[in-house]
């Protein structure tokens, strides 16, 4: 299976020890892995931000250097969910804008065949003890987008518990927002950041080392509330949990 | 031009896009909702209907028809009613064991003779069990909407299993929207503190249903 | 809207103060996790949940579709009920409206069941300037009232006052208004709630004009229903002699059967009841002989910007809403910032798409509101007509930062681009601009890369907002692509997993 790894702008550039960790993932699972080089930004933050048609190009550029893989997977539920639910919608308001058909005909073939990485282990490799060993504490936050936009469902948290050596505690107020939220974050960052707070410190009342989401933007906001709370909790995102191995441990 | 001209050519600008041959009403909704939850059986219905009452603080009394007028005089004694409210088309014999004074529900009455009254009485329309809900449409064993909200306690008689339906749908099939309708679940209450439950606002703070069944004889 | 909320400072301003404020914060978290999981309780309880919310997101939407045939089918059922109906375009027509029905009546006083509309419109405002006193009479309203404060939420509007904050408001002004708060009275619900009743009760007996809302106006037989709790409603629409409804427009289901939907979903999603305590439905007056009620009955259909919101084929939706604020309920910024920052009697989540679209976006609170969301999708998750909140956020988003086609009092303009959003405007197409071309971003990943150690976790100016509270992440020894180029994507020697952290 020629699969394509969609590793997103912000990991390619803050985070490439997750891109790493899920090529050797993929890799130790049988999966044959390409990085197309023409890749940049699924364009979400423009079009969350409110600059559709700045995200227009950007999408045609995913499609173009995309459609010819039998699947795609990316380590983000924010981006994922941007390919899958925003793309059919940036084609239908181009419709109705008198525009036609083409953007939606470009962006077609994409659309069904983009996986965010727990659902392409649980729903294509039909996997979810993928080998991996991971000695720590983990308390998991279920990012929003892969939540409610994707519906990943218990997907991460079955793969979690399949994990040797990771103990998984339950995260009080799990599915409430960090309080990321892209642009969200600067432009009213008084709340993002009390967003923010309360997460950690639920995240600390588990006693957990290891706060684990699916999505490194939600991670960098959490993060960097942590190291500025002093909590000693570690941000890690769940490629690098499943990627870890006895052999070759990771975190 | 009229504000009415006015605003319904504005609609008719904002429709636009709305094609003339746009899904008609009685295709445009799909009602997959249910009839009614579960398959309960008409004893268990009226059970349902007893406890959803119940859990919303209104008093549940179980009697037969034999047995009410003695239910209903020791209602009205217990809560030491010396006046009640009777709509004029209540069933006489309901009242025979009771000397409480009644008090007729007319037009003439204002609000504050009406505060002055220690009880109502009255029948409902129907009871809906998966809520709770007793419904009042104003027929004569009802009486006005009013004698039924100024006064403190009400007693409200509900005759099982025939006016107890399971679900708001067959609520509505039954009811008349032409005449004034009160739904009651429960005594008055409010969440505006905290938005936690609170039992006594405005309405009356007793409520007490009486579920009479047929007598056996 | 309400001349309360003119000149409100843009949401994060506003939100900065609610933020640090631990009192509210308290008042809010507490009231909002309260309701969360009995929402959640009552809703599981229904196996048909998704049926009934399909369904009256359709019946929203016909009716929408057919507005203005429904609305004329109402007029006539109301009127042949023996109503009369009125039609105000916009808040002032409301007002003047309303004032003439109750100065015909020859009093000046009314008593009022807690409305949305008439809060949106600013009607007792507009009647105390004629002399005409309206004394709200739902609890929460009670306490915004005595303590001249303004609403926080659609259905607690003093939601973001605790138990004792009420018992000091009741204490000291309730005297003011009428009867006195009782000697000695305490903070427990259960006194507040006796304390109101008695407050109220000698302006319900004595009222001769109410005036209400409606949570559903029914199309085919003329019938207005109104949902509530604490029998204020009830005193309200059958005590008084004359009865004065303000309704907004997109408040029409076509039939009967349709409120066996919002029956269901309206009390659980508001209140997480199976049902609440009072509904009262009625259709036009009763005749003389049952006189039943109020003899004279008005409806007021406000447009007040709906049917601006309707002409847009997104924003369109928010119009469905039925007042429920589960949304509120859930919205985890709501839940921090408070109703007061949104500047609107419709905060939260609904109100963030709500406002801006009846309003318009060109005062500085409004062209904010779009912004006051991480976009979660908890308010879409728990809407029980289905709006999909942050679809039209980000449309709205749109609007403010590139401007385009909207609809302002019935008339087609094209908006200009907000101000403040040049630079912005200027970094997202530069930003598009070098994420065309994957060579100019290898580049600024590069530079990034190789002046990694002279980068701080904090940074000055603009970027404030992100570092007085988070940290930077450190800058990693090269992109991912590079490595991937140099080692044939893990294939050759240099593919051995290496910390870069």
């Amino acid at each position: 299976m020629r699969v394509a790894l969609f590793l997103t702008c912000v990991n390619d550039t803050l985070y490439p020890d997750t891109g790493r960790a899920v090529v050797k993932l993929l890799t130790r699972l049988g999966v044959d892995v390409d990085f197309p080089m023409g890749q940049t930004c699924c364009g979400q933050a423009h079009y969350n931000t409110g600059y559709r048609h700045e995200a227009e190009p950007l999408a045609r550029q995913f499609s173009d250097v995309f459609r010819e893989y039998e699947a795609i997977v990316t380590p983000s539920g924010s981006c994922g969910a941007m390919v899958r639910e925003l793309y059919p919608r940036m084609g239908e308001r181009a419709r109705a804008e008198g525009r036609g058909d083409t953007l939606a005909r470009t962006l077609a073939p994409v659309v069904p065949k983009t996986y965010e990485l727990t659902e392409f282990l649980v729903d294509v490799l039909g996997v979810t003890d993928v080998g991996a060993y991971y000695p720590h504490t983990v308390t998991y936050h279920p990012t929003c987008h892969g939540l409610r936009g994707l519906g990943l469902g218990e997907r991460p948290r079955r793969l979690l518990q399949a994990v040797k050596g990771l103990e998984l505690r339950e995260l009080p107020g799990a599915d409430e927002c960090c309080g990321f939220g892209g642009t969200f974050a600067v432009k009213n960052s008084d709340v993002s950041a009390a967003m923010g707070a309360d997460k950690v410190r639920n995240a600390e009342s588990t006693g957990a080392d290891v706060l684990c989401a699916a999505d490194n933007s939600c991670l960098m906001h959490i993060g960097g509330t942590m190291t500025r709370l002093r909590t000693g909790m570690r941000p890690v995102h769940i490629a690098e949990i499943l990627a870890s191995t006895e052999e070759e441990p990771l975190g | 031009m009229s504000s009415r001209e006015l605003i319904l050519g504005r609609v008719r600008r904002a429709l636009a896009d709305v094609q003339p041959d746009d899904t008609p009403y009685e295709q445009a909704v799909p009602r997959g909702y249910l009839r009614e939850h579960g398959d309960l059986s008409v004893e268990e219905t009226v059970e349902l209907l007893a406890e959803n009452l119940a859990d919303y603080r209104a008093i549940v009394h179980r009697t037969d028809t034999a047995g009410l007028a003695g239910t209903i005089a020791g209602l009205l004694a217990a809560h030491g009613s010396s006046t009640v409210l009777v709509p004029p088309g209540l069933p006489q014999e309901w009242l025979a064991a009771t000397e409480t004074a009644r008090v007729a529900d007319r037009v003439e009455s204002t609000p504050d003779e009406l505060d002055q009254v220690d009880s109502v009485i009255t029948a409902c329309a129907l009871a809906i069990a998966e809520t709770g809900t007793i419904v009042l449409d104003g027929s004569p064993d009802q009486g006005r909407r009013r004698i039924t909200l100024v006064p403190d306690h009400h007693i409200c008689v509900v005759r099982v299993p025939d006016q107890v339906v399971s679900s708001v749908p067959q609520a509505l099939e039954r009811l008349d929207p032409t005449r004034p309708l009160t739904w009651i679940s429960g005594p008055s209450a409010t969440s505006d503190i905290e938005l936690d439950r609170v039992e006594g606002v405005h309405g009356p703070r007793t409520l007490e249903v009486v579920l009479v069944a047929p007598s056996v004889d | 809207m309400s001349g309360t909320f003119v000149g409100m400072p843009a949401f994060p301003k506003a939100a900065h103060e609610a933020v640090h404020n631990t009192t509210l914060r308290g008042n809010l978290r507490h009231a909002t996790h309260t309701i969360r999981g009995k929402r959640a309780k009552a809703v599981m309880e229904m196996s048909d949940w998704a049926e009934l919310r399909d369904a009256g997101k359709r019946i929203k939407d016909h009716t929408l579709r057919h507005l203005d045939r429904y609305l004329v089918q109402l007029e006539e059922s109301v009127t042949a009920a023996g109503g009369t109906v009125h039609w105000a375009a916009d808040a002032d027509e409301a007002n003047r409206i309303v004032t003439y029905l109750v100065k015909a009546t020859g009093e000046s006083e009314v008593v009022k069941v807690k409305s949305m509309a008439t809060q949106e419109i600013g009607l007792n405002e507009a009647l105390e300037a004629e002399d005409i006193h309206a004394y709200e009479t739902d609890l929460a309203e009670l306490i915004v009232q005595l303590g001249k404060d303004r609403p926080s939420h659609i259905l607690v509007p003093a939601i973001h006052r605790n138990r004792g904050e009420i018992r000091d408001i009741f204490a000291r002004e309730m005297s003011e208004w009428g009867r006195p708060a009782p000697e000695g009275l305490t903070d427990s619900p259960a006194e507040l709630a006796e304390a109101a009743r008695l407050h109220l009760r000698e302006k319900f007996l004595r009222a001769k004009v109410g005036v209400s809302g409606a949570n559903f106006m029914v199309a085919d037989t003329g019938t207005l229903v109104v949902v509530e709790s604490e029998g204020n409603g009830r005193m309200c629409l059958t005590l008084p002699e004359t009865l004065i409804s303000v309704v907004g427009i997109e408040k029409i289901v076509p039939t009967w059967q349709d409120l066996e939907v919002f029956l269901q979903t309206l009390p659980r999603s508001s209140t997480a009841e199976r049902m609440n305590p009072y509904t009262s439905t009625w259709t036009g007056t009763t005749d003389s002989e049952t006189a039943d009620g109020p003899s004279t009955f008005h409806l007021v259909l406000i447009d007040n910007g709906r049917t601006d919101t309707l002409a847009d084929e997104v924003g369109r939706q928010a119009l469905r809403c039925i007042r429920c604020s589960a949304c509120l309920n859930v919205c985890p910024v709501y839940e921090r910032a408070g109703g007061h920052a949104y500047g609107s009697v419709y905060p939260g989540p609904i109100g963030a798409i709500l406002s801006p679209q009846l309003r318009g976006t060109a005062s500085e609170i409004d062209a904010s509101l779009p912004y006051a969301s991480s976009l979660c999708g908890a308010c879409y998750e728990v809407c029980p007509v289905a709006i999909d909140i942050p679809e039209v956020l980000v449309h709205l988003r749109e609007r403010v930062a590139q401007g385009g086609p909207a609809t302002e009092k019935g008339n087609k303009v094209v908006l200009k681009p907000a101000k403040g959003h040049a630079a912005e405007r200027a970094a997202m197409r530069a930003a598009r601009w070098a994420l065309s071309h994957p060579g100019a971003l290898r580049t600024g990943q590069r530079l990034a890369s190789r002046t990694r150690r002279l980068h701080p976790r904090t940074l000055p100016g603009p970027g404030k907002a992100w570092s007085a509270s988070r940290d930077l992440p450190a800058v990693p020894a090269e992109p991912f692509r590079d490595w991937w180029q140099r080692t044939n994507g893990g294939r050759t020697n240099g593919g051995k997993q290496e910390g870069t952290k």
